[in-house]
């Protein structure tokens, strides 16, 4: 057998001068009061608040202290989540009175010992911190979130799209949405408005509408310049003031309806 | 099916001016300077209507005007009118697409672009001419 013979010059034995590896993050837990709303809408229950006692480190998420409850003292609280890396929009809730997702959220950043969690506001109870996305889902689908082109089937002779960097930037941040909700639950019109489209579904009609493969703009425009449309948002902001993924759904509004008025083609 | 509460904010957060900064301040703001300014409206067209009735209803009118109460409001209505002014015109001309930033590429911590410097400096030259603009207002009636 041939032996296999490393360079020693490659890699130096490591010198007496060397720094010393650097100390274990050090990070004393603390205990933290966790409340979270419980109510059961199909048992006609009113909501109430539970409390618990949770040991938290530095870097625990909102989630995580959810899931400890879970797990040690109360197995009963109910709680949607997924990839519990902000990336699949499952985990939006109001905490300590803002919209945001627990697990992109550290107990540590909230400079609060006593941490309240609360369904979205604007979105059915089911039970306790688990909500109905129903109508967002459904006016998702309304805006159309596809490609319009007849020529984007596969056919013989059909060349790929090419698109620039620049053709790029202008629909990519709002691609980026993760139908979390936070936005919508933040939105004043939507505080009183049940019909409302809402800044994440007018969002993604901008999101298709600025994508120079597609040629839908005519029959969205249509579909956002209705009477619960476009012109309910006031540019207050505070969607893009919450949400997670930078999409700035407000810019996406006001950039649309430069579309519509005329402005922009 | 079971019933489900809609758990809507409704007309208290629709008109709570806390939690989402500037931006929603100034919403707040434009909506209460443009109920008040429509309340004055009104309310003005009452006043000046009382002339029809002749000149002593017209000055019972103008004496009720004409006490601390009534400057006071006229000083509101001074500020309403310059806030509801200067934040109104900037949200035509944002509302229209312009100033509201450039898609781009989001960077962590995701500032989004469309509640810029600018967007805030507008909002507080907004707040700064109504303030003046009161005072003057306040110096001159109330003034000797
Ligand atoms: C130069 C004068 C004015 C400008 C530039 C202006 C501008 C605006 C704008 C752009 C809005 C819409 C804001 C939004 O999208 O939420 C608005 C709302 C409004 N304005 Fe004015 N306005 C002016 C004068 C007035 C006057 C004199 C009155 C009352 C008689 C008035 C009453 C209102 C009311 C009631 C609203 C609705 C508020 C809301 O829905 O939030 N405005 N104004
Ligand atoms: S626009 Fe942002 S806040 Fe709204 S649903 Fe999409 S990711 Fe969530
Ligand atoms: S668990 Fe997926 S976004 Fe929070």
């Amino acid at each position: 057998m041939a032996a296999i013979t490393a360079s020693r010059e490659e890699k130096p034995e490591p010198t007496k001068q060397t720094p010393p590896p650097a100390p274990a993050v050090e990070s004393a837990p603390k205990t933290i009061t966790l409340r979270i709303s419980r109510s059961n809408p199909s048992e006609n229950s009113a909501a109430k608040f539970d409390e618990f006692q949770i040991p938290v480190q530095k870097w625990t998420t909102v989630l995580e202290a959810i899931l400890h409850v879970k797990q040690n003292l109360d197995h009963s609280v109910a709680v949607r989540y997924s990839c519990r890396q902000a990336s699949c929009g499952s985990c939006g809730m109001k905490i300590n009175g803002r919209p945001r997702l627990a697990c992109y959220t550290k107990v540590s950043e909230l400079d609060s010992n006593v941490i309240t969690v609360e369904p979205m506001s604007n979105f059915p109870i089911i039970r306790d911190l688990a909500v109905d996305f129903k109508q967002l889902f459904s006016t998702h689908k309304k805006m159309k979130p596809f490609i319009i082109n007849e020529g984007s089937e596969v056919q013989p002779g059909a060349k790929e799209f090419i698109q620039t960097p620049n053709d790029l930037e202008k629909f990519l941040q709002f691609s980026y949405c993760i139908k979390c909700g936070l936005c919508n639950s933040a939105c004043p019109t939507m505080a009183t408005d049940k019909s409302f489209i809402g800044p994440q579904g007018l969002a993604q009609a901008y999101r298709y509408t600025a994508d120079n493969r597609d040629e839908g703009k005519k029959g969205r425009l249509k579909i956002v310049d209705q009477s619960h449309g476009i012109w309910r948002c006031h540019f207050a902001g505070s969607c893009s003031n919450v949400c997670p993924k930078g999409v700035d759904p407000a810019m996406a509004i006001q950039l649309l309806r430069g579309y519509l008025l005329g402005f922009r083609k | 099916m079971a019933e489900r509460v809609a758990n809507r904010e409704g007309i208290k957060g629709m008109a709570n001016p806390t939690r989402y900064g500037l931006e929603r301040v100034a919403y707040w703001l434009q909506r209460i300077s443009g109920l008040g300014l429509l309340a004055y409206l009104i309310g003005h067209i009452y006043e000046t209507s009382t002339i029809l009735n002749g000149k002593i209803a017209w000055n019972n009118m103008l004496s009720l005007t004409e006490t601390p109460g009534g400057h006071l409001v006229l000083v509101l209505v001074i500020g309403m009118c310059v806030f509801h002014t200067g934040n109104g015109i900037r949200l035509m001309i944002s509302e229209g697409g312009k100033g509201v930033g450039k898609p781009g590429q989001p960077e962590y911590p995701y500032r989004a672009s469309s509640l810029n410097s600018k967007q805030r400096l507008c909002i507080w030259v907004s707040i700064a001419l109504a303030a003046l603009a009161m005072m003057y207002g306040a110096g001159v009636l109330f003034g000797d």
